[in-house]
């Protein structure tokens, strides 16, 4: 019983752990990759082609002076942060990292995972109304009213291999991709799942509610120091989750040609970040009606007909 | 094993505990919130009393409990936004047009 | 070993519901009130309903709360209203409060009536056939339950569009 608790507390130490490096070092791997598919060199300077350009910026960050703004509400200004970036570790504690290795093997992990998700919305709205400034309560609202929606999609997406799977355990759901990955039957679902993640983390080409030409920085205007650092790595840590979610459930996990390991989850996971850089540095951001209108007119209803269609071919193979 | 009345008192307090905050409270949305505490108290009690009696009705009235009450919050807020438009107050005392 | 947890997390209901009527901060009240589903939801988990538990979570914390939170802001309940509360409204809400916990607790001492253990174990054996929480719920739902969801969902339909009418500015 205390061997299990103290397994377990290894395993969560281990995990924040390598998340939090990978997080920060994901900042560095961005800046390094849109230099150079920009045709320049990008963070040159600190340490040997830049590799010690994160810690600086962590320690710049960590030094700064911490402002409140003096209408802003205390209490409320500083949770905001905290919650908007501890759902994004809370849902690695389900994800399978091999076949031995997954913090808690929940029977409703993916449900667990969506639901610890939309939790994150609520760090942006409070940071938006707390901060007193009407630039950023609009931020807030809008980044929330559309991260609510596209939250909305992730799951419907979600729901297509999860009736091909017939288990929500996330260990099950990998199984299940023993001899096809769901990519495969799911591609549709794929899709839409990727457009869902990218609108949920605020990432181009959704992030006007953070663009600085838009509301001056959205719902983060008012934060600097550590605070704003949080919602950095709140939204590069939240980027991996859906990179991490995409790989179990639609690429098979830590399957692949030959031994099952952890290796292929990771190789996976930095592929789909590799491919969200990409899109980073190669897409204009869409306006925010458009934004709207492409999320409930479109894939609303494809993501309906995927669950449609789903059921009925299960029904008839 | 914690047995099932303890969850049961626990309920009954929350309960009440709406009840006193749905009786005491000026501000419209806080009467809204206290209802909400009481049919999160309603909730653990189904539950409590699915698991003492094996059944699985309990469980069926939760959800349909929580939809129910996602529905009240959701009319009940768009009716106080149109009322804010007509008058600009939250206070309940102040909404009276209809008394006689 | 569950009594520390149901512990902690039923003190915790308690006193974060105990804070909700109590705040003057409207926003304040509603991150308490979210506090208390989340325990609430710890405690379905104890009870062996972990289905529910995400679903409170994933519903109710992450959706209504979502709802209210959205509403207390664009209402801009930031002054905080001086609320003028009835001396007489207060006590009699005490005594009526103070009479219904003295309700439930004669209830509870004089004992509630349970199966036996035996049936119970049976039904509880016929549940776990399925293979867990979610499966039984799954299936009740859409064989025994089946009327009342099409209802339920009828009338999350018609929430919704009386939701956006009510609070549209013209028709």
């Amino acid at each position: 019983m205390v061997l299990e608790v103290l397994f377990a507390l290894i395993k969560i130490v281990i995990v924040w752990g390598t998340v939090s490096l990978l997080v920060a070092y994901m900042t560095y791997f961005e800046r390094k990759l849109i230099g150079h598919m920009q045709v320049r060199l990008g963070p040159m300077r600190v340490g040997p082609h830049g590799l010690l350009q994160p810690i600086a910026d962590g320690l710049k960050l960590f030094l700064k002076e911490d402002i409140i703004p003096r209408e802003a509400d205390k209490a409320v200004f500083i949770l905001a942060p905290l919650f908007a970036l501890i759902p994004a570790f809370v849902v690695y504690s389900v994800i399978p990292i091999s076949s031995g290795f997954v913090i808690a093997n929940l029977n409703i992990g993916l449900l667990f995972v969506v639901g610890v998700s939309s939790l994150g919305i609520f760090g942006i709205v409070m940071a938006g109304w707390a901060s007193g400034s009407k630039y950023s309560m609009l931020g807030g609202f809008r980044s929330a009213a559309q991260m609510i929606s596209y939250e909305i999609f992730l799951g419907f997406a979600l729901v297509g291999p999860l009736m091909l799977a017939g288990s929500l355990n996330m260990l099950d759901i990998v199984e299940a991709q023993k001899e096809t990955w769901f990519i495969v039957y799911q591609p549709l679902a794929f899709v839409l799942f990727f457009i869902a993640g990218l609108a949920e983390t605020n990432r181009i080409p959704f992030d006007l509610p953070e663009a600085e030409t838009e509301l001056v920085a959205g719902f983060h205007t008012e934060y600097s120091g550590m605070k704003f650092a949080f919602f950095f790595l709140a939204e590069y840590a939240n980027m991996m989750v859906v990179c991490s979610i995409a790989a179990v459930v639609f690429f098979g996990g830590y399957l692949g040609p030959g031994a099952p390991g952890a290796h292929w989850f990771i190789l996976k996971v930095f592929i789909g970040m590799f491919f969200m850089m990409w899109l980073r540095a190669t897409l204009p951001r869409l306006r925010y009606d458009q934004l709207m209108g492409l999320g409930w007119k479109l894939m609303f209803p494809l993501a309906l007909a995927n669950i449609f269609l789903t059921g009925l071919l299960m029904y008839l193979v | 094993m914690v047995p099932g009345e303890y969850y049961l008192a626990l309920a009954g307090l929350v309960f009440v505990i709406g009840g006193i905050g749905v009786l005491t409270r000026r501000n419209v949305i806080m009467i809204l919130m206290s209802i909400e505490l009481m049919l999160n108290a309603v909730n653990l009690t189904f539950i409590a009393f699915a698991k003492m009696h094996g059944n699985m009705m309990g469980q069926m009235f939760v959800i349909f409990v929580i939809t129910v009450a996602a529905v009240e919050a959701a009319v009940g807020l768009a009716l106080i936004i149109s009322l804010n438009r007509r008058k600009a107050t939250l206070n309940v005392d102040e909404i009276n047009i209809l008394k006689w | 070993m569950e009594w520390p947890f149901f512990i902690i997390f039923g003190l915790g209901m308690l006193i974060s519901s105990l804070l909700v009527i109590t705040r003057r901060n409207v926003v304040h009240a509603a991150l308490y009130l979210l506090l208390t589903l989340f325990c609430a939801a710890a405690l379905y988990v104890m009870l062996e309903a972990e289905f529910l538990a995400a679903i409170q979570v994933l519903i109710y914390a992450g959706a209504i709360m979502m709802l209210y939170v959205f509403v207390i802001m664009l209402i801009n309940v930031r002054e905080s209203m001086a609320e003028r509360q009835w001396q007489r409204q207060k006590v009699a809400a005490g005594v009526i409060g103070a009479l219904l916990a003295a309700e439930f607790f004669v209830i509870l001492i004089k004992g509630i009536w349970v199966p036996s253990a035996k049936t119970a174990e049976a039904a509880k054996a016929a549940l776990n056939a399925y293979g867990g929480n979610t499966e039984a719920f799954g299936v009740t739902l859409y064989t025994e339950f089946l009327f009342p969801f099409e209802v339920v969902s009828l009338l999350l339909l018609a929430a919704m569009i009386g939701a956006i009418v009510i609070a549209k500015r013209e028709i």
